[in-house]
This record gives structure tokens, sequence and C-alpha cells, in this order.
């Protein structure tokens, strides 16, 4: 829990410096969009942490974000109730991520390939079934998923924490997090205890996937459309904010606490350098610089606590 | 060395320790883990800095400032933790860094090679130096490495440990060119929790103990049993004994065991209390009974009856199910998961039993971990210490708790004492006779000697993936190595 206090002190000290760089930054209205600009990636990087607590990595969940997004729209225009196409959307994302899971596990693929190929196919998927067109034209009552509110807090942004919450539960509290941790910390000592590391790994591909198919939900309803080209560069920004929050590459430590600031650390970011008027290409640079001072901290931090660093 | 200093946070490791080494002789530095020899001669070999105190060379105050600095001084050191390239060949790792060259930038490998290959010769080590160092045994591993600091030509040689993953023949051929090396005028630096092995090459030595020098003896006019007490600090009976449990039924019973080359009709039956003992040279099969008993490696041929009931055990999982328990010979790598607490490592295999719907009872869970950590005797902070700021001793504990608390009734100890202090040996070997007079049964592959005859109801000699020999209690040291080398005794 102690290194989540680093993060969230390098967030205030954000905030602080754009708080005395522009009077429009510590608004309410400005924070609650920082948060709601934070919500797509915010909610995918949750997968990304479990599957890098796993020591893994997954590059496919913006494709799957396409294609999952796409499925629904055309599950929708094919005639189905709203509800059950994003059940549709749920079920390809979850069955993209459990290829992933399968392809690692009995395919015996390394992650960056598996991930690689699945986010080239997924992206194609997406455009083929969508003929590269836009599938636009949802009812106001899906819309209210991006637009409405509870008790003053963007439904995206209520929805995001709840994930948040589930997900810090099922990390610190259950068989599943346990194991998590473990493989990713010693796979050959996890599988001499008995666990079952190859259904637990395509476990959590699965869960990338299936939370990306939420985000993908989450982003046809704010953009009233359902695109084969969503999600493009999503799977950096989210394996940026899980490695700014302090989840280690070489798996096994981490939580989803670091991961939340994580992203909040790149959406407050991008919010300040818009109001300050910097311009999105050197934004681009400034954010890269903010992931390698995050890594190259954080390693300071390991070798200080002799921890393994490589 | 005079006066060195060293502090961690929170512990001081080294407080005014003083050592002496002259040319030519081989100068043993003892103590138990945690006693401060490897940090002292991190210390000598540049790798951490002092706080305080000074070192001389030839009468010269030096400063090391690095292991770079080290090197040039000759002072030579070989590591505990391998550091080897693993995919680069035994050669290239032997010359890491100074290949011969034959134009600038070019690696004349053939030289390379042929240059590897007699200092190994020399240590009596036969594999192929063309292989990858990931490919090789874990005593191949340190045979290359032995090799690297003999090849610098280093005039003080520091080894800490060396031996504990050679076969007695290895160590011997090591003892050998260690004896070439002092009449050469170097001096050597010995680091080894074998009390044996200083009659057998040391000439000082000289005991740690919590930080400090506690004595610096002539070998020769030393009693073993001071040298323990000077160590230890307390009486530790460092005999090897286990008390007989009455035997009770059958617990498995293995016939037919193959695999490949590497297991050879390989059959033996465990008996509830019983410890069965397979000894035998490194790679003589020991380890892939194990594998195989494990579920690790899938067999060709063989019949497996845990309780008198034909078992098929096809993944570790179905070991575990059907009563077993393996601690592993590398702890580190197949063991502990070494980023997770002792509490986390405790509950590992029976986290399901301690679940509801896959929600984790904390509190059970808690309790569980403190009860063995007590019972085992872990020393730690706190169970939820990370289990890579344990000692090997404590670590070792750990794993064996883990499978205490599976409740398992048929135990696989591959090497279990390697690596660790007098004391933590001495209370494994007290929870083993604990474990069978409660009726578990156990399966002990071992190195050393003293173990396998100490502690063993039944030994079982392997060599070439084969059990070539049977003994019974009361076997002595020379029969077994006999066996086990294949001379009639």
């Amino acid at each position: 829990m102690r290194r989540e206090f680093g993060t969230l002190a390098g967030l205030l000290v954000l905030c602080m410096a754009l708080w005395i760089a522009t009077p429009h930054f510590l608004t309410t209205a400005n924070l609650l969009n920082v948060v709601e600009q934070s919500t797509l990636i915010g909610i995918i990087a949750v997968g990304m942490t479990f599957v890098i607590l796993t020591a893994g990595i997954d590059l496919s969940v913006g494709s799957i974000v396409a294609l999952s997004g796409v499925a629904m729209g055309t599950a929708f225009r094919a005639g189905l109730p709203i509800f059950a196409a994003a059940l549709t959307g749920l079920a390809v994302g979850l069955a993209c991520g459990l290829a992933n899971g399968a392809l690692i596990t009995l395919g015996r693929l390394p992650p960056f390939i598996a991930t690689l190929g699945m986010m080239s196919i997924a992206r194609g998927g997406a455009l083929m079934l969508s003929d590269g067109r836009p599938i636009s034209g949802y009812s106001d009552g899906f819309r209210a998923l991006a637009t409405g509110d509870l008790l003053g807090i963007p439904l995206p942004v209520v929805i995001m924490l709840a994930i948040y919450g589930i997900a810090h539960f099922v990390l610190s509290r259950t068989t599943l997090g346990r194991y998590t941790y473990a493989i990713g910390g010693n796979e050959e000592a996890a599988e001499l205890s008995g666990i079952r590391v190859r259904a637990y790994k395509s476990a959590v591909y699965g869960i990338a996937g299936l939370l990306s198919a939420v985000t993908s939900i989450l982003l046809v309803a704010r953009l009233d459309s359902a695109q084969p080209i969503a999600g493009i560069m999503y799977e950096l920004d989210a394996i940026a904010a899980v490695v700014i929050g302090g989840t280690s590459l070489l798996g096994g430590s981490g939580s989803v606490i670091g991961t939340l600031i994580g992203a909040l650390i790149m959406g407050v970011l991008r919010n300040g350098l818009n109001l300050l008027g910097v311009s999105s290409y050197l934004q681009q640079v400034a954010i890269g610089g903010v992931i390698i001072v995050a890594v190259l901290m954080d390693m300071a931090l390991r070798r200080r606590a002799r921890l393994p660093t490589e | 060395m005079e006066g060195i200093r060293k502090e961690f946070p929170g512990v001081l490791a080294l407080d005014d320790v003083g050592l002496e080494v002259e040319s030519g002789e081989v100068h043993v530095i003892l103590g138990e883990n945690g006693a401060g020899k490897s940090t002292l001669m991190k210390i000598l070999s540049g790798a951490h800095g002092k706080d305080a105190g000074r070192i001389f060379l030839d009468g010269r105050e030096v400063e090391i400032d690095g292991p770079r600095r080290a090197r040039e001084l000759g002072v030579g050191i070989i590591y505990q933790e391998l550091s080897l390239a693993p995919t680069l060949s035994g050669a290239e790792n032997v010359f890491l860094g100074r290949e011969p060259r034959r134009l600038p930038g070019l690696v004349d490998r053939a030289a390379m090679e042929e240059a590897a290959r007699a200092i190994l010769d020399g240590l009596g080590a036969a594999f192929d130096v063309r292989r990858p160092v990931r490919d090789l045994s874990l005593a191949e591993r340190q045979l290359v490495e032995i090799a690297r600091a003999l090849s610098l030509d280093a005039r003080i040689l520091v080894m800490d440990e060396p031996t504990s993953a050679l076969t007695d023949r290895e160590a011997q051929a090591l003892f050998d060119t260690m004896r070439r090396m002092t009449s050469r005028g170097v001096a050597i630096i010995y680091i080894s929790h074998r009390l044996q092995e200083i009659y057998d090459v040391g000439d000082r030595v000289t005991v740690l103990r919590d930080g400090r020098r506690v004595a610096t003896l002539d070998v020769a006019g030393s009693d073993r049993r001071e040298l323990v007490r000077l160590m230890a600090n307390r009486e530790v009976d460092e005999l090897v004994t286990r008390r007989p449990s009455a035997l009770g039924a059958e617990l498995l019973r293995v016939e037919g065991l193959r695999r490949a080359a590497e297991l050879r009709d390989v059959s033996f039956t465990l008996h509830e209390g019983e410890v069965v003992g397979f000894a035998g040279l490194l790679g003589s099969g020991r380890t892939a009974v194990a594998r195989a008993l494990f579920g690790l490696d899938p067999v060709d041929a063989g019949r497996i009856q845990v309780r008198g009931r034909p078992t098929s055990i096809g993944s570790p999982r179905d070991a575990i199910r059907s009563g077993m328990g393996l601690v592993t010979e590398d702890r580190k790598r197949q063991g502990l998961v070494l980023s997770l607490s002792v509490r986390e490592n405790i509950s590992l295999p029976v986290l399901q039993s301690l679940s509801r719907f896959g929600v984790v009872d904390a509190r059970s869970e808690r309790e569980l971990a403190s009860r063995y950590a007590t019972d085992l005797r872990i020393r730690t902070p706190s169970i939820e210490q990370v289990t890579l700021n344990l000692s090997g001793g404590n670590q070792q504990k750990v794993v064996l708790a883990k499978w205490l608390a599976c409740h398992v009734d048929i135990l696989i100890l591959d090497e279990p004492t390697r690596g660790i202090d007098v004391g933590a040996k001495q209370e494994i070997y007290a929870l083993m006779e604990r474990l069978t007079a409660e009726g578990v049964g156990i399966v002990l592959i071992s190195s050393e000697l003293p173990e396998i005859v100490g502690l063993c109801d039944r030994v079982l000699v392997m060599r070439g993936g084969a059990v070539v020999g049977t003994f019974e209690r009361g076997v002595s040291q020379e029969e077994i190595l006999s066996s086990a080398v294949g001379v009639a005794s």
C-alpha cells in the first residue's frame, strides 16, 4: 500500500501545479470532466492490471473495443433489443480474451505475440463486419449510459468506480486474486502448489477482453455510434496507466488502486496541457516523458527495497 | 581488513570486523546464515561499500570502490547466487568481457573454447563448453562460474559456498585445483556450511557470529564441536540422527517407473513413519523420481499406488490431491513466490479450502499461517514479511510449512538442507522425526551422506536412472558411496 501513496503524491503535486498555473483547473465541472475523460482507459486498465500482474501483456484491448462495439451495433441493427445487443458485445469481448488466453496457455505463445495477432484479427474483424462504416442510431435510454448521472456523478464514472471496487476486492480477498499474484511472482512455484495455472491465466485474459467490451458499450453510448476504428492506441494508454500506477511489468506486484491513480494522472496531464494551450503534438511528447520518469522512479524505489528490477 | 562496519536499513550487518589472509593459504570463513560472511566478502570484492574500516593489500591501504577496481587489484569472487548469462555458452561465460580477440571486435572462438576447456578439464568437468549455460545442470553452471574466476588469475579468490551443488567427486576435483592455486601463492577465502570441508582444504578458520568476529584458529588444532559452538554459541549436536518410528500401513508403492534414459525401472515402497532415502551422484535420476511422482514429467511406463489404490498422477495438482508434498532442491525458483508474504506462501496450496465462493477467509488464513510459522519457529518479524527478505533456512521452513498446512502424508524432500545453516538443519531433522512419529512417510533425496545414513530407514542408491543398491538402516557412508560410483566395496 505504501507504493500507492507515492503515486498519489505525484497526482496531488500535478494537480497543485495546475491549480497554480491555471484558474480553470480546480473547478468542479473541470474535475468531473477529467474523471469522465479517464473512464474509458480507466476501465481497460483494470483488465490490463490483472494481465500485467501475471507478468503478461495484452496488446489487443483497443481492437477488442472496436470489434465488440461493432458486434453490438450489428446485432442491434439486425433487430435484437439493445440489452441483448449489449450482451452480444460483451460475449464477443470475453471470447476474444479467452482466445488470447488459450493461445498463451495451450499454444504456449508469448503473450506479446498472441495478443499482437489478436490486435490485428479483431481490428480486421471489426472493419469486415461493419464494412468500414460506423453503425449509428441508438435509443436515448441507451445513450443515458454515457450522459446520465447518479446523484450528480456521471454514470460512466459510477460504473468505472464500481469496477475498480470489485477488482480491488477480487485481487485482495479472493483466490483468483491471490493466484494472479502468485502466478506473476513465480509461475513454477504456483504450479507446484497445485494451482491450475493455465486456467487462471486464461481467465485473466478473459477479464481483460470482457472489460474492453464494457468500455466499448460506454463508448458507443457516448458517440451514439459503433466505430470500427475506435480504441486505436488504447492498449498503450492502458499499459501506461498500469505502469505509472506502480504495477511491475515483471508481474507479481501492484494494485488496481495504483492503476486508478495512474489513469487519473494521465487524464489530469492531458486536461492540464489542454487548458494551458499546449499543442496536441507536444502533449504526446510530454506524456511519453511522464511514463518514462514514472518507471525510472519506480525502479529506483525497488532498488532501495532490494527487489528485482529486471 | 580492519574494523569493517556495514549497516543496512535496520540491521548492523558487520560491526568492527577484522580479517587477515596470507598468501598461499585457504582461509575458511564460518558462520550461520546472517552472520555477515557474504557481506564481508561483498565489501572485499567491491559489490558493497563499507561504512567504516580499512582494507590493506600487501601492507598498502587500498580503496575498493567497485567490482572493477577489485578485479584490477586481483580479487576474484565466485558468488553463491550464480551470475551467468543463460543463453551464452559455457566458454563465452568464462571469458565474458575478456574474450580473446583475433582482430579488434572479432572473437577468436576456437581459442576461447580451447582455453575454457583447459580450465574445466583441470576441474574434472566433462561437459561441452559450447552448450548454452541454461542447458547445464546447477553443478555444471557452478563449475563455469569457478572457471571464470580461475581464468582471471586472481591473487585473492573468494569462494562463497562453491560446493553446495557439487557431487563429492566434483568437490574433490575443486579442492585439488585449490591446492594447486595456493601452492602458487594465491590466497583463497572459502565460505562454507560444510564442516567436513574445512578439514579437507582449510588452513585457518575465522568464525563470524552476528556481524562480529568470534575467533580465528588454525584448522589443524581445532575441534569440530568447538567450531560449531563458536558459530552458534550454543551446543548443537552436529550428529545427524533420527529416532526411528514404528512403521504403519503402506502409503506409496511405485512399480517399474520408466522415463527415457532418466528412469529405468524404478520400484520402491514407502510406509507410514518411514524415511526412504535416495542417494546417488548428481544426474543419477534421484530428482527425476521426485519429478515423476509429483506429476511434473510424464512417464513412459510404471504404476503408482497410493494407500493401495492405483493412482494416476498427471500434474502437481493430482499429486497434492493424493496427499503428496514436494520440497524442491531449488527453493527460490520452485518452492516460493518470493514476492509474496510468509502468510500467502504458506496458504497457497490450501487456499481453496480456506475460501467460500472464492473469497478467502482472512482470519482463518492468518491463524493457519501463524500456527505453522510458530510451530516451525520461522524467524520473521511478522507473517506479513515478504519471503524474499528471509534467510535461506527460514525460507525453507516456509516451504515445509506450506506442505504441513496441507496435512500431506507423503513428503518428498529434495536436498532439503542445501545452503542453510547448522541450526536450521537440526530443526529440519527434528521436524522429520516428529512427522514420521505422526505417521507421515518421507522420501529424502540428499547428497549429504550423513543425512542419508543418519535419517533413513531404507536407502536406495541410484546410478544411471536405475536403483543399483538397497540398504537398511545401519549402512555406512562408504558402502553407499561405493555403490553410487559403481565400485565394489
